[in-house]
C-alpha cells in the first residue's frame, strides 16, 4: 500500500486512481454540515477561512468526545452527499482532496477533474478503528458546534481508498460493475 | 402491582445506551463474522475484516463503535399491572441524557429541525414508543439510530395490484438509492400492511429482530430469503467497493390493511444494528 503525506500536490493528485489504496500520514481538517454551510457563508461574504485550503484535505467526520486518556474519540466517516452543495466553493479555492463515504453528484465529480481533487473512501462504521489512526485534535474554529467544529488533525497511516479520482472515475461504478461481470456465470 | 422507582429506570438506561454503542450484538457479530468467510472480492473482504477488528476495538477499549452514535430510540414495554413511581417519561429521558454525558456518547440531537438546528447538547429528547402489554414487566429496548443508514429509509403506499412483484421491486429499489451511504453491509427491516405511520414501526420492529430468525408465514420467509440473494447479486457489497455482501439479514413483520391499500416501508441500517434491552 502506498504511503502519502499531506498537503498533496496537484501531481501526486493527478497520479491518484480509482481503486487505489493508499496510508494517509500528515494534517487533515475535518468539517461537516454544520461547518461547511459557515466556511461558504465565509466566502460568500469575502472573509478570511479559518484555514488555507490550498492543497488540503478535508475530512467529512463528527467524532464522539475524547475520554480523558484519549486523543480521540470514534470517528469515521459521514455521507458526503450532504457536503455536496459546498464542495465545488471549496474546491475552487484549493481544497486537494475530501475524504468521507457515500455518492456524489456529477457537478461535484466535474468540479474535481476542472480543479484537480481527489475524494477517498474511509470505512464506514470503523470509527473505533479510525481513531488509532489520529495522533492529535485540536478545535481551531466554530467550538460551538460540539462534534461539528473544525478540528486539525494530524494523522498517521490512516488507510483510504481513492473512490473518485480527478479523471472522473467512480469506483462505485467500476467495482460493481465487475464484481456483477465476473459472477454472471453464478447467478445467470 | 409491582412499583417500579424512577432511580431503577434511569440507571438501567444510562448503562443500554452506553453498552448498545460500545457492544455490537452477538447476532451481528456473528453474522459479520460468517458475511467476511462468504465475501469473494478482495476489496469486500479487506473491509468485512476491519468492520470485525472495529467491533473487537470498541469492546476491549470501551468506546463507540460508529461515531454516530445514533438518535436514541426506545421502544418501552409496560406491564399493566406496574406502577412507577414519578413520571415515566422524565425517567427515560434522564437516563439517555446520563448515558450520552457518562459514556462520550455523541450528541447529534437538534433542537428545531429545520430553523435554529441548536444541539441540545444532552442528546435529549429521544424517540420513544410505548406498548401496554399483560402482566407485571417493563421492558426497555434502546436501539440508537444512526442517521447515515435512517436518511436512506422510504415507505411507499402501494397498490393491491402491485402484488409480491411490486414489493421486491421498491425494496430492491430502496436498497441500490442507499448503496455506500448507508455503509454497507446493510441490515434491512421491512414493513408491509397496517397504514401510513405504523408500517414504518412494523420495519423498524423487523430491523431489531434477531438475525437467522423468520416470519412465521412461510410465504413471508420465502420472501425475506429471496430478497437477501437479490440484494446480494446487487454486486454493491461491503464499503460499496464491489462485492457479494450487500445485507447481512432482511426481515419481514406483516399487519393486516385496508382492502384499498399495501403500505410498505424499508427501514435501512449499517452493520452497527445496536439494540440492546432490560427487563426491570
Amino acid at each position: 500500500m502506498k504511503h502519502m503525506t499531506t498537503p498533496l500536490t496537484l501531481e501526486q493528485v493527478q497520479e491518484l486512481k480509482a481503486g487505489d489504496q493508499i496510508l494517509l500520514s500528515g494534517v487533515i481538517y475535518t468539517a461537516r454540515d454544520a461547518a461547511h454551510k459557515r466556511l461558504v457563508t465565509l466566502i460568500e461574504r469575502g472573509q478570511d477561512l479559518p484555514f488555507c485550503l490550498q492543497d488540503q484535505i478535508i475530512y467529512y467526520v463528527g467524532p464522539t468526545p475524547a475520554k480523558p486518556h484519549q486523543v480521540f474519540g470514534s470517528g469515521g466517516p459521514t455521507t458526503a452527499g450532504r457536503m455536496d452543495a459546498y464542495a465545488p466553493t471549496l474546491m475552487k479555492l484549493g481544497l486537494r482532496g475530501m475524504i468521507g463515504k457515500g455518492y456524489r453528484q456529477q457537478v461535484v465529480k466535474d468540479a474535481m477533474q476542472t480543479y484537480h481533487c481527489v475524494y477517498f473512501g474511509a470505512i464506514g462504521g470503523a470509527g473505533a478503528y479510525i481513531s488509532r489512526c489520529v495522533e492529535s485534535s485540536e478545535v481551531i474554529a466554530f467550538e460551538d458546534l460540539g462534534p461539528e467544529a473544525i478540528r486539525r488533525l494530524v494523522v498517521k497511516d490512516f488507510p483510504l481508498t481513492v473512490i473518485i479520482d480527478s479523471q472522473g472515475n467512480d469506483l462505485y461504478e467500476m467495482g460493481r460493475k465487475q464484481y456483477i461481470k465476473e459472477h454472471k456465470h453464478v447467478h445467470s | 402491582m409491582k412499583e417500579i422507582k424512577q432511580e431503577e429506570i434511569i440507571q438501567a438506561v444510562k448503562e443500554l445506551c452506553i453498552q448498545a454503542n460500545y457492544e455490537l450484538p452477538e447476532d451481528v457479530q456473528q453474522a459479520l463474522h460468517h458475511a467476511c468467510q462468504e465475501e469473494d472480492s478482495m476489496l469486500g473482504k479487506q473491509t468485512l475484516s476491519i468492520l470485525e477488528d472495529n467491533a473487537m476495538i470498541a469492546k476491549t477499549s470501551r468506546m463507540p463503535i460508529c461515531q454516530d452514535t445514533g438518535m436514541a430510540c426506545l421502544f418501552v414495554e409496560i406491564g399493566q399491572d406496574v406502577h412507577i413511581q414519578g413520571s415515566l417519561q422524565e425517567a427515560l429521558q434522564e437516563g439517555v441524557r446520563q448515558g450520552y454525558q457518562e459514556g462520550y456518547l455523541r450528541k447529534s440531537i437538534v433542537d428545531d429541525p429545520v430553523f435554529e438546528r441548536r444541539n441540545t447538547q444532552d442528546n435529549t429528547p429521544a424517540y420513544i414508543h410505548y406498548d401496554i402489554v399483560e402482566g407485571n414487566q417493563l421492558k426497555i429496548i434502546v436501539a440508537p439510530k444512526g442517521f447515515g443508514s435512517e436518511n436512506m429509509s422510504q415507505v411507499k403506499m402501494l397498490k393491491p395490484s402491485d402484488g409480491v412483484e411490486g414489493i421486491k421491486d421498491f425494496v430492491l429499489k430502496v436498497v441500490e438509492e442507499a448503496g455506500p451511504n448507508a455503509c454497507p453491509p446493510m441490515v434491512i427491516g421491512v414493513g408491509i400492511g397496517g397504514t401510513f405511520d405504523y408500517v414504518t414501526y412494523l420495519a423498524k420492529k423487523a430491523m431489531l429482530r434477531k438475525i437467522g430468525t423468520h416470519h412465521l408465514d412461510k410465504r413471508y420467509q420465502q420472501l425475506e430469503e429471496e430478497l437477501l440473494e437479490k440484494i446480494n447479486q446487487t454486486g454493491i457489497g461491503p464499503a460499496g467497493y464491489g462485492g457479494k455482501i450487500t445485507a447481512l439479514s432482511l426481515n419481514i413483520e406483516t399487519y393486516p390493511t385496508h382492502i384499498a391499500g399495501m403500505p410498505v416501508a424499508v427501514s435501512i441500517c449499517c452493520h452497527v444494528a445496536r439494540h440492546k434491552e432490560v427487563i426491570l
